[in-house]
């Protein structure tokens, strides 16, 4: 009898696990749906749609595989996506290399660390819009930063990066790293405060040298902070599109162009509606074959472990 | 940004609403337009004067920055159900998947009513207003590209003669350079580089040609030895514009206005720049329409569309604004104030300046041809015009440039 009456306790029990923190459940619904219906809704309808000849107003005449075809064939998009991949691979190295050093000088418990602290991330406070007419006009060859070492004296120095379409993709570069990696100074600076103190003096006790020390114990110790890093710097290469529109629009020629722009211009520009939705299908693909073994390795690997 | 233009829009009609509420008889009109520049604004303000005299109030919706930035806000406030009641756009192409939707009104009656078939001319201008017989816009303005501006200052310096054509200018360019003058001013856009090829090609390989490839968009003349010529010529001009630095095209007429260059091939809407600077045709500057080879010139322009529009009152007016675009006086006003030739034959012009006379004597003889934006959809548009960026900046042979373009052509629509 007492084994019997005991799974309907155990019953009446389980469906309040549904209600349990029933507050936090209703609260998260909006965005809930707002991921289903804006994000992934937005995503099938776009993929979906890639595969039509729409021009300027959606329409369902079905072109199988034409637009991608034609986007692949298109040295525009050869073009962005070759200036994506040096802007991305440069940006997401340099960031952390000098995010991280700059962190670790503001470490080592130096003077007016403060007063560093907000220069170093004033730059983020701007818009890309900003940022980019601001280094257009620095690297302006005739009254930006050539045109003000000249007048120091220095009469054949040469540094005119976003007219030579070879460069052009550095000068971007160099405001893209002005205005991001103060964040990312912050995070890292954060992280290794998070650091403690008693791994230093281990470490001091060992007798092992402060760089040594950063490369083999707290970079290790910092994992998450540089996942986070890496996730922030990622999106925003990604998404560059108004950096470039502001500083360059895309010239000298083509020499600037990123696919999101390509996605932009095809489906307002140029009302080609279809050929902008393959393209940012292929921005999608893009993200996921990055993105999937990530995941695979962060989360696969920790049940594992 | 088409968010926050939006809003700024919406702001500034909101604004413009409460300070004319007091003017309870006429009806309020929002017009869209992207004409920000100086003179630009002073010829829309003259449209809007004749309009508010009619009783009725013109609520301007400006939109900054160039068509380019415009048209997506325009068409997205049309199909998104807040259509303003008139918009500027660009005749041709544009529009017609937005008529063939049914958003756009239909004008025929105004048309018929004001006899516009007859005072249009050239008449091609409302061809491209029509679609399966039935007209959509008015047409509000001509606007040329095939323009070469020449600076005396840079030839004076140089101790040469002005040219008087294309072949002359090519001809000069080496003694132009030996005296360190730049000889073509170049702004870095694919618009712009575009706009030098459509300019080159067109005095280079002639009419005929031409014509074959922007009106009966045959690839087999694209890749003829017309084409091969002209894509020639259009390698030695990139040469000579190598230099040139600038992005924007009222920088590179600004180099044309200070000496700095010897000529820039734009637009007739560069006399704008040259009248602001207070620089006078034929003593400061010279402008060649053709390039001096072929004196014909495209009829692009602008045009007002009319969203259909559930109110019948706003209907009604809407129409009777489309008259008024189109009367002789407003047409003398506006194209005076803008620079850009009259879209009838019938008005008076004499106060226009030497090149608009240029202009409107071409008019008058008949020498015109469609513009891209009529022959052309804005998806090949858009790929000729990449395809030019990447030849003008870069070292791409002739052939190669020639054969690109070839399979634009046969592929365009």
């Amino acid at each position: 009898m007492t084994v019997t009456s005991d799974p309907p306790v155990q019953h009446a029990k389980r469906p309040s696990r549904l209600f349990k923190n029933l507050m936090a459940k209703l609260a998260s619904i909006p965005m809930i749906l707002t991921a289903l219906v804006v994000f992934v809704g937005g995503t099938t309808w776009t993929v979906v749609y890639s595969f039509t000849g729409s021009r300027m107003l959606p329409k369902t005449n079905w072109v199988g595989f034409d637009q991608y075809e034609r986007l692949w064939d298109s040295d525009r998009w050869i073009i962005s996506i070759k200036n994506l991949g040096i802007y991305g691979s440069c940006s997401m190295i340099l960031t952390l290399v000098i995010g991280f050093t700059l962190a670790a000088c503001l470490d080592r418990k130096i003077r007016f660390e403060s007063a560093f602290r907000t220069i170093f991330l004033y730059p983020f406070a701007l818009s890309f819009v900003v940022t980019g007419l601001a280094w257009q006009w620095i690297l302006n060859p005739d009254f930006g930063l050539q045109n003000v070492v000249r007048g120091w004296g220095w009469e054949t120095f040469n540094f005119n990066p976003i007219n030579d379409p070879d460069t052009v993709i550095f000068g971007l570069l160099i405001a893209g790293l002005w205005q991001g990696t103060g964040l990312i100074m912050c995070i890292m600076l954060a992280g290794l405060r998070g650091i403690d103190e008693d791994i230093w003096k281990a470490a001091r006790v060992d007798g092992i040298g402060t760089v040594k020390t950063y490369v083999f114990v707290i970079i290790p110790m910092m994992r998450p902070v540089f996942v986070t890093s890496l996730v922030l710097i990622a999106s925003g290469i990604i998404k560059l599109y108004d950096l470039v529109v502001a500083q360059t629009g895309g010239g000298p020629g083509l020499a600037s162009e990123v696919p999101a722009k390509y996605v932009i211009e095809f489906m307002f520009r140029a009302q080609n509606l279809g050929q902008g939705f393959a393209a940012s299908t292929m921005m999608l693909c893009s993200v996921v074959i990055i993105l999937i073994p990530w995941a695979y390795l962060e989360f696969g690997g920790r049940k594992r472990a | 940004m088409t968010n926050l233009m939006k809003s700024l829009l919406v702001g500034t009609a909101l604004t413009a609403v409460t300070a004319t509420t007091a003017m309870a008889d006429g009806v309020e009109l929002e017009v869209t337009h992207w004409w920000t520049s100086g003179g630009e604004a002073a010829a829309v303000s003259k449209f809007a004067e004749a309009w508010n005299a009619t009783g009725n109030t013109w609520v301007d919706g400006a939109i900054a920055g160039s068509g380019g930035t415009a048209r997506p806000i325009i068409i997205s406030r049309i199909l998104g159900g807040d259509p303003m009641a008139a918009t500027q756009l660009n005749h041709g192409r544009q529009a017609q998947e937005l008529i063939e939707a049914g958003l756009l009104l239909d004008l025929t009656d105004v048309a018929e009513a004001g006899g516009w078939t007859d005072i249009v001319n050239p008449s091609s201008l409302l061809d491209a207003c029509t679609l399966d017989g039935k007209i959509f816009c008015v047409p509000i303005n001509i606007h040329s590209a095939q323009w070469i501006w020449l600076s005396h200052d840079a030839y004076e310096n140089a101790g040469l003669e002005v040219p008087s054509d294309w072949n002359e200018f090519v001809a000069s360019a080496g003694d132009l350079e030996a005296a360190g003058t730049l000889p073509l001013a170049m702004g870095q856009q694919g618009w712009q580089q575009s706009i030098a090829f459509g300019a080159i090609t067109l005095a280079v390989a002639g009419l005929d040609a031409w014509k074959g490839v922007n009106v009966d968009k045959n690839a087999d003349v694209a890749r003829g030895p017309e084409y091969t010529a002209a894509f020639e010529a259009v390698a030695s001009a990139r040469a000579l514009a190598s230099e040139s630095a600038v992005q924007d095209w009222n920088l590179a007429t600004n180099m044309v206005i200070t000496g700095q260059a010897g000529a820039q091939i734009m637009g007739d809407w560069a006399q704008g720049e040259f009248a602001v600077a207070e620089q006078v045709e034929g003593e400061d500057y010279s402008c060649l329409p053709g390039l001096g080879l072929n004196a014909v010139l495209d009829t692009g322009g602008d045009a007002f569309y009319f969203p259909v529009n559930d109110d019948p009152e706003i209907t009604a007016t809407q129409k009777e604004l489309a008259a008024l675009l189109i009367s002789p006086e407003a047409q003398v006003s506006f194209n005076l104030a803008k620079g850009s030739l009259p879209v009838r034959g019938d008005i008076d012009m004499s106060a226009a300046n030497g090149c608009m006379q240029k202009g409107l004597e071409i008019l008058a003889s008949g020498g015109v041809l469609p513009s891209a934006d009529i022959s052309f959809s804005a998806d090949t548009q858009t790929q000729i015009e990449d395809l030019m960026a990447q030849f003008w900046t870069s070292d791409m042979s002739a052939a190669e440039a020639q054969a690109s373009y070839a399979d634009l052509i046969e592929n365009a629509d």
